[in-house]
């Protein structure tokens, strides 16, 4: 008996055998996840794997099919996340999506305000809210606006109203994925300040260092089946994705080396909003990293040099004459494209088909007549679905209907067909599962190998060190050094250093 | 509870779901006319059908320009008042300076296309809220059209002018011979060209677009411009219905083609419409009113009618399409 009372203390969240479908689609097979008090729980696969999936489950989001879940020893049941947070779960959503003109005190008492008599007790209530973010040392009163709060700030009054409602379990989905370096260690802080509480933590995360930084466990899923859990200590970074996959990945970044040509694009002394007298030049065939912590003006310069927001200083050149742009559609003219980091927000409209939004951008260069070549438009796309291996039933569906992946690669599809000479990626794996993204990673060098210069800004260094040719790091929006290849190969370069000019240091 | 969900009439539910999508409207169109056929068997006579499609074809040329300034998320509310305007300078051209009709009905159609793109311009340039500046434009414009006709109904002998209502091509009338020609232009204007493409783009991600090189101010102003050139022609098909030219016509007007845009499947959240939903859309307004004139129903009660099949129709459209929320 006094086992089996010590067993269920064990574990906070139990559970078993969990299936669900959607029509004829096995979301979940039998899928096990157990989670002990006060641990943080990591949770991996590509994504289609199950994990959000199971996390709707959790929250009363979706009813499995089948299976049981018992939270705190007790079997739990909720139809909704209002229910599942009275119970003691709380989930934070990869996109947030605050009430922009609520105050932070609103937003954390929502829809459990103080009140008096049917008035609402706007003093004592911003009171409360004071007293709870002293204890977080947040840097904002309780009367500021959401709207006013960076996307950090907001997660951490997400994180905020959780613990106020005595969260017992927090689901972090991709709790990173817009945060820089700093905020990521501040968001660590938080976690392991909550772990010590005796919070239990569900995190979700393609990115592997953090899994490694901050997880005590990791579950894997792969195709909607659990493939086991492991304990973050002795299990090894290749182990976890041939767990993920199921077969052995051997290089992480397939980049190939290929000839490096004359200067396609070159910027003098460009400025603007966020970023000051940049200089650089890339060549035919090179792949130039962009790394820096986010808001470093790095993705402001190249919406600067896309004609996305307005340049007050400097020149641009392309293949040695000088080129003004103003707006995306000249830049698209010379052959400068622009791949996105929001790509819901400026990639696709996703209610169209593939088709439409693959055709769009180009549709001024191919299409001259005053109805549209439909055919010759088909073939495009479907060459180019193709040679990306785009997964869709027909390029007539909607965007929406895709995966993360393959709506990118849609993304890089409708780039391609312009034909640029020089493509600018912004985070172009975000969001992307393990497998898509290595296939994103090998198009890159066969776009290289075709002679296109490209551009990657990436948050994660791994990534950016793994494929660029050069890496030029962004501090407080002005470049900060520069990195070879063969530096970062021979050891002289690594990532300690790198970081280290990101945050201003030489 | 899952299994049971599976097969409706027979179809798998999501086959039944994407054909209702598709062709759900159809159906409703479909339905009316039995049911009104039923209730008034001289409802399904050749002449009563020509007769409405006569009729329809005024609200038909407002509601593809209402559809195109929907589908770009916004909505052109001064229609009504373009209507009244293009009536009025036709009066007072025809009727009281003598022109002829030709240049009379181009001065006309030219000065509702320029307002709207007026309206076109404030709303892409200055990034008006689309109700805000066709709500005020349209106090404008129907305040120039009672400027235009001294406040006075002017009547318009001209037969020839007249004839643009009742001359027939065979057994056609000729504004049916319009609606069919316009019919067909939008659907090539919507699917077939880049202007079409840019509409849905700018309607479904405004960002995505600019950021695919599309120009706002271009498509909008455009848009806005096309529904003004489709008032005019309502406009000029509606004095010749009258023969006289007032200020106080086409009152409410706007409600109808969003009526007949809604229910063709013309989504508030831009990006989404189809030509022949609308054009289902306008002739289920127009069987509504004849349908129920026929059967001898008081027009209060028309008016409720309409409004309870929106209402309906959008309804079910969000139960069917309930998946892609």
């Amino acid at each position: 008996m006094a086992e089996e009372m010590k067993k269920k203390e064990e574990y906070v969240l139990e559970c078993h055998g969990i299936s669900k479908a959607f029509g004829g689609t096995q979301a979940l097979k039998d899928v096990e996840l157990l989670v002990r008090a006060g641990e943080v729980h990591a949770l991996l696969g590509e994504n289609g794997a199950g994990k959000s999936t199971l996390m709707k489950c959790i929250i009363g989001l979706h009813q499995q099919d089948e299976g049981t879940i018992q939270f705190e020893g007790k079997p739990y049941s909720v139809k909704g996340p209002v229910e599942a947070l009275n119970a003691g779960i709380s989930m934070i959503h990869q996109e947030l999506n605050p009430e922009p003109h609520l105050s932070i005190a609103e937003t954390i008492f929502l829809k459990r305000e103080d009140t008096r008599g049917i008035f609402l007790n706007k003093k004592a209530q911003n009171e409360r809210a004071e007293e709870i973010l002293r204890k977080f040392d947040f840097p904002h009163s309780a009367k500021t606006l959401m709207k006013e709060l960076t996307l950090a700030q907001m997660q951490m009054v997400e994180i905020i109203k959780a613990v106020s409602c005595n969260a017992r379990l927090i689901i972090m989905d991709e709790p990173t994925s817009s945060l820089d370096s700093e905020e990521t260690e501040h968001l660590f802080r938080t976690i392991r300040d909550l772990k010590s509480k005796g919070v239990a933590i569900i995190y979700i995360s393609h990115r592997m260092e953090e899994i490694f930084e901050i997880c005590d466990h990791v579950s894997v899923f792969r195709d909607g089946t659990y493939v086991g859990e492991r304990s973050m200590e002795g299990v090894t970074r290749d182990e976890l994705i041939s767990m993920m996959v199921g077969r052995k990945v051997e290089n992480v970044f397939p980049k190939t080396d290929c000839e490096i040509g004359d200067v396609v694009f070159k910027v003098e002394g460009l400025s603007g909003k966020g970023f000051e007298d940049i200089s650089f030049e890339v060549r035919k065939g090179e792949i130039l990293g962009i790394s820096g912590l986010v808001g470093s003006g790095r993705s402001e310069t190249m919406r600067g040099i896309f004609g996305m927001d307005p340049i007050t200083a400097g020149q641009m050149y392309l293949e040695g004459k000088e080129i003004k742009i103003k707006k995306p559609s000249q830049a698209i003219k010379q052959g400068i494209c622009m791949v996105n980091e929001d790509r819901k927000n400026f990639g696709l409209a996703l209610h169209r088909s593939i088709r439409e939004n693959m055709a769009l951008p180009t549709l001024p260069l191919k299409q001259k007549a005053p109805l549209l070549n439909k055919k010759q438009e088909e073939k495009d796309c479907l060459d180019m679905g193709k040679m990306l291996t785009l997964k869709a039933a027909s390029i007539e569906h909607e965007a929406f209907s895709l995966s993360g992946g393959n709506q990118q690669k849609v993304v890089l599809a409708k780039w391609l067909l312009a034909n640029p000479k020089v493509l600018i990626l912004d985070e172009p794996t975000r969001g992307v599962d393990v497998g898509a993204k290595s296939e994103i990673h090998s198009l890159m060098c066969e776009f290289a190998a075709k002679g296109m210069a490209v551009i990657m800004i990436s948050s994660e260094l791994p990534e950016v060190m793994g494929m660029s040719d050069r890496i030029l790091i962004y501090h407080e929006g002005k470049i900060n050094g520069e990195v070879k290849r063969e530096e970062i190969l021979s050891g002289d370069e690594n990532q300690e250093s790198i970081l280290r000019r990101a945050f201003g240091g030489k | 509870m899952a299994k049971k969900e599976e097969k409706v009439l027979g179809m798998d539910r999501e086959k039944f779901r994407m054909f209702m999508g598709k062709y759900g409207i159809g159906v409703i169109l479909l339905i009316m006319m039995v049911f009104i056929s039923i209730m008034e068997p001289a409802f399904r006579s050749g002449s009563n059908m020509v007769n409405v499609a006569t009729q329809v074809s005024i609200n038909a040329m407002i509601a593809y320009g209402m559809c195109l300034a929907i589908t770009t998320e916004g909505i052109d509310l001064s229609v009504g008042a373009q209507l009244a305007l293009v009536s009025c300078i036709l009066g007072q051209l025809i009727s009281n300076k003598g022109w002829g009709i030709i240049p009379a009905i181009v001065v006309a159609i030219l000065v509702s296309t320029a307002w709207g793109t007026i309206n076109g311009f404030l709303i892409s340039k200055f990034n008006m809220f689309p109700f805000v500046v066709t709500l005020s434009t349209q106090l404008i414009i129907r305040g120039l059209a009672q400027v235009v006709s001294g406040g006075q109904a002017i009547p318009i002998t001209d037969t020839t002018f007249k004839q643009i209502y009742s001359a027939k091509l065979g057994p056609i009338p000729f504004p049916i011979l319009v609606l069919i020609l316009a019919t067909v232009l939008m659907y090539l204007v919507l699917h077939w060209t880049k202007f079409g493409r840019y509409v849905f783009a700018v309607g479904d991600n405004m960002q995505a677009a600019i950021a695919s090189g599309v120009s706002i101010i271009k498509t909008k102003t455009a848009t806005y411009a096309i529904s003004g050139f489709l008032a005019g022609i309502a406009g000029v098909i509606f004095t010749a219905k009258t023969a006289s030219a007032q200020s106080n016509i086409g009152v409410g007007y706007e409600t109808d083609a969003v009526a007949a845009c809604v229910l063709g499947g013309t989504s508030f959240a831009g990006g989404v419409t189809t030509v022949p939903g609308v054009l289902m859309g306008i002739f289920i307004i127009g069987f509504i009113y004849n349908g129920m004139n026929l059967i001898g129903i008081d027009s209060y009660y028309q008016s409720m009618t309409k409004g309870a099949v929106i209402i309906g129709a959008v309804l079910l459209d969000m139960v069917m399409n309930k998946k892609n929320g």
